[in-house]
């Protein structure tokens, strides 16, 4: 506390030079989710095990992900000095050579390695015979701004994030900018909302700027249940001091008096990593009274939610910290007016607030000459389905979606064909396999029917029906409608009575027109988006893929059969 | 003060944030004790000055809290879109068959609970099922019900 920020960063590159060129050699495992699905925990505690029976000295972090999640778990070895050499698909057995060999031995193994990434400083030759991993086609494309440091840093270290330009924003908004001029930074950059809405972030801003309340909350939004995306708990996993600093750098910009950072409960791998970002921060000086020498004070809490995807909802979400059941508000008084506890506040998404640092520091011009149009800066794709390569990249906006699927996921697995993309969530869309020459950019995109969304992006082979994924959706929204407005409530289970019915190949030439009706009743008549947007993706379908809605009611078969297997789906919703 | 209430006690008053509501003592309780017993509801409600019924109806909307003893362990079959499409239905269908039940819920000599979960949040791994929440990524049908026949082969009791 008592260190200027000065000596603090000096401290910072003092320990980085020392991890990345000491006397040891530093291995990285990938723990995100994804790692952790993929076993990385079990290699992690292998490395440990296979150090210490070798008698070979190294540095192990547990940090995020690299974004290439299907070659996880990944890990990597940087001898001192020297360039990053990784592993993909890594087992406890290959653990063991590996050590011996790259980490103990010196030499690294070049028929296993996946890709080398060379360092900044480094005057190492870069390895002979392994691919660079920039190279790869799930890197070639990306820009990455949010995920700078994910995979590179440990998480749960903020002197890492420091040495690394971590906090020097923050600095820079305080010492040598105003609100005003960090304010004005923001809105160069044209950043806009990546929740859904793609509100200008600056605009929002503005109206909590402008209320002289004394007690004013910045709200950050990490519930993120859509099925397809992870991008915000990645973020939290990966560099949670970025969206730490964002939330800071926007508290400072709006004049509010403390954030609130809002993950579902049980996620625990999120929780602690952000929990020791605020913690960590709050020791060096950068939360709390008087930041930074200034007069600007400010705090972060994290609070948590039940499981409930509508607490994603920003009216809900101010609900649910306040304790109560996760429904959505009448509006007006909007946040901004009054918000949390009657407050006036300003909710963003996770990743919105996670561009900011990179904004301030480079000036919001920089970000507006990345992207496309109005939509500035770039967009964190996460991908999954039938793909070739499924994870999680970061390209600019403006990049066309094919690309995307045909070249830097590598399109689909096993050579079958690309049916259908399911954009943005579960309220999204989806886009035919002859529709996706389109690029990334929220008008683009919305024309076609879809939406950037949340980000994910889940690509399905010719072995799916349209159908059968439908009812999935559906099903999902129904279990999710929070019951507070009954044309969701109601439009949701009637829906998906009428898509259970046409899977069992029972549907009538009505069905289609009744499934119209109620979907304008879901979104003329429902207070937030979980209804508004609710029919999204039983229109997009039919917009799509009409002909498959009516094989199954006309001639009653399922031209891929997925719609006469046994299907599930949650006993109860919600009481 | 019974046992069970002087659990619900401490976790309720061992908060540390300092947002304290409804739903943050629910939660703790539920962190304690695996679920949240009728004590809870008229602890909580006394603590926060509410009536049981207004606890009730936060309780009940959240679906990750119960309202009995937990079983041994939980398996969580994520039923997400990108799980779907990559054959989460017959992963259920294997694990509901492994643990000898019809649908979501516990075996009756409380050793297992199997549930759905609308997204683990490991999309890119999928199918995705998660162990005692520890998650275990591009199962199979066979892998999934081996991971459910390894925990009730487990000795001992208690977690």
């Amino acid at each position: 506390m008592a260190s200027s920020f000065l000596e603090i960063g000096l401290e910072a590159g003092k320990r980085w030079q020392e991890l990345t060129a000491g006397e040891r050699p530093w291995i990285r495992i990938g723990t995100a989710l994804c790692g952790e699905a993929a076993g990385a925990f079990e290699v992690a505690d292998a490395v440990e095990a296979a150090l210490e029976s070798q008698g070979v000295s190294a540095t192990v972090s547990r940090v995020g992900c690299l974004g290439l999640c299907f070659a996880e778990p990944i890990l990597d070895v940087q001898l001192p000095g020297g360039h990053r050499i990784f592993y993909g698909n890594v087992d406890s057995e290959s653990v063991s050579e590996i050590i011996s060999t790259h980490v103990a031995g010196g030499t690294p193994i070049t028929a296993k390695a996946l890709g080398y990434l060379a360092q900044e400083g480094s005057t190492a030759p870069v390895p002979d015979g392994i691919p660079d991993l920039n190279k790869h086609p799930m890197k070639a494309w990306e820009n990455r701004i949010v995920l700078r440091n994910a995979g590179n840093i440990d998480p749960l270290d903020i002197y890492q994030y420091i040495a690394n330009g971590g906090y020097q924003a923050l600095h820079k908004s305080l010492t040598d900018l105003n609100r005003e001029e960090t304010l004005n930074e923001v809105k160069a950059s044209g950043l806009r909302g990546r929740g859904g809405a793609a509100f200008p972030t600056a605009t929002k801003w503005s109206f909590l700027a402008g209320n002289p309340a004394p007690e004013k909350f910045v709200l950050c939004n990490c519930e993120e249940g859509d099925p397809g995306a992870f991008n915000d708990k990645n973020i939290l996993e990966s560099d949670p001091n970025t969206l730490v600093e964002g939330v800071i750098i926007a508290g400072h910009a709006t004049g509010a008096t403390k954030g609130y950072i809002f993950i579902r409960h049980g996620h625990n791998g999120p929780i602690d990593r952000c929990r020791a970002a605020v913690d960590q921060a709050r020791e060096l000086g950068f939360l709390g009274e008087n930041i930074m020498g200034t007069d600007f004070s400010y705090e972060i809490e994290i609070a948590l939610t039940g499981d409930s995807y509508v607490a994603g909802e920003e009216s809900a979400l101010m609900e649910a910290i306040e304790g109560k059941r996760a429904m959505p508000r009448f509006r007006p008084p909007f946040p901004a007016q009054v918000g949390l506890f009657g407050k006036p506040t300003n909710i963003n998404n996770v990743k919105t607030l996670a561009y900011v640092p990179e904004i301030v520091s480079k000036g919001g011009e920089w970000f507006a000459g990345i992207g496309h149009d109005t939509s500035t800066g770039t967009v964190i794709l996460c991908l999954s389905g039938n793909l070739k390569y499924t994870g999680m990249i970061e390209v600019p906006l403006g990049m066309n979606l094919k690309d995307v699927i045909y070249e830097a996921a590598g399109g689909m697995k096993e050579g079958k064909t690309l049916k259908f993309l399911q954009t943005g969530g579960p309220l999204g869309g989806v886009l035919g396999a002859d529709n996706i020459d389109v690029l990334l950019d929220f008008e683009v995109l919305r024309a076609a029917g879809a939406i950037v969304g949340s980000g994910g992006l889940i690509a399905a082979d010719d072995s799916t029906c349209i159908v059968d994924l439908t009812r999935s959706l559906i099903a999902f929204c129904q279990y999710e409608s929070c019951g507070k407005c009954f044309p969701c409530r109601m439009g949701m289970s009637h829906l998906l009575e009428v898509l259970e019915r046409l899977c069992r190949l029972e549907g009538t030439t009505d069905d289609l027109a009744l499934m119209q009706k109620i979907g304008v009743n879901m979104q003329a008549g429902s207070l937030c988006g979980h209804g508004q947007l609710g029919f999204n993706p039983v229109s997009s379908a039919l917009r799509y893929f009409g002909p498959e809605f009516d094989t199954h009611i006309v001639e009653h078969t399922c031209p891929t059969g997925t719609c006469l297997e046994p299907s599930y789906s949650p006993a109860q919703s919600r009481r | 003060m019974s046992g069970l209430v002087q659990r619900i006690h401490d976790a309720v008053y061992g908060q540390t944030q300092p947002t304290v509501t409804v739903l943050s003592s629910l939660l703790a309780v539920e962190d304690e004790l695996g679920y949240i017993p009728k004590e809870a509801l008229e602890f909580v409600a006394e603590f926060s000055n509410a009536t049981v019924n207004d606890v009730w109806a936060v309780a009940s909307f959240y679906p990750n809290f119960r309202f009995d003893p937990p079983a041994e362990h939980v398996v969580d079959v994520c039923w997400g879109a990108s799980c779907h499409l990559v054959g989460a239905m017959n992963i259920f269908k294997s694990v509901l068959e492994a643990a000898g039940l019809d649908d979501e819920g516990d075996t009756p000599d409380k050793r297992l609970t199997v549930r759905f979960n609308s997204c683990l949040g490991a999309c890119s791994q999928a199918p995705v099922i998660a162990i005692d929440h520890h998650l275990a990524g591009r199962v199979n049908p066979e892998s999934a019900a081996n991971h459910v026949t390894c925990l009730l082969q487990q000795d001992g009791h208690g977690k």
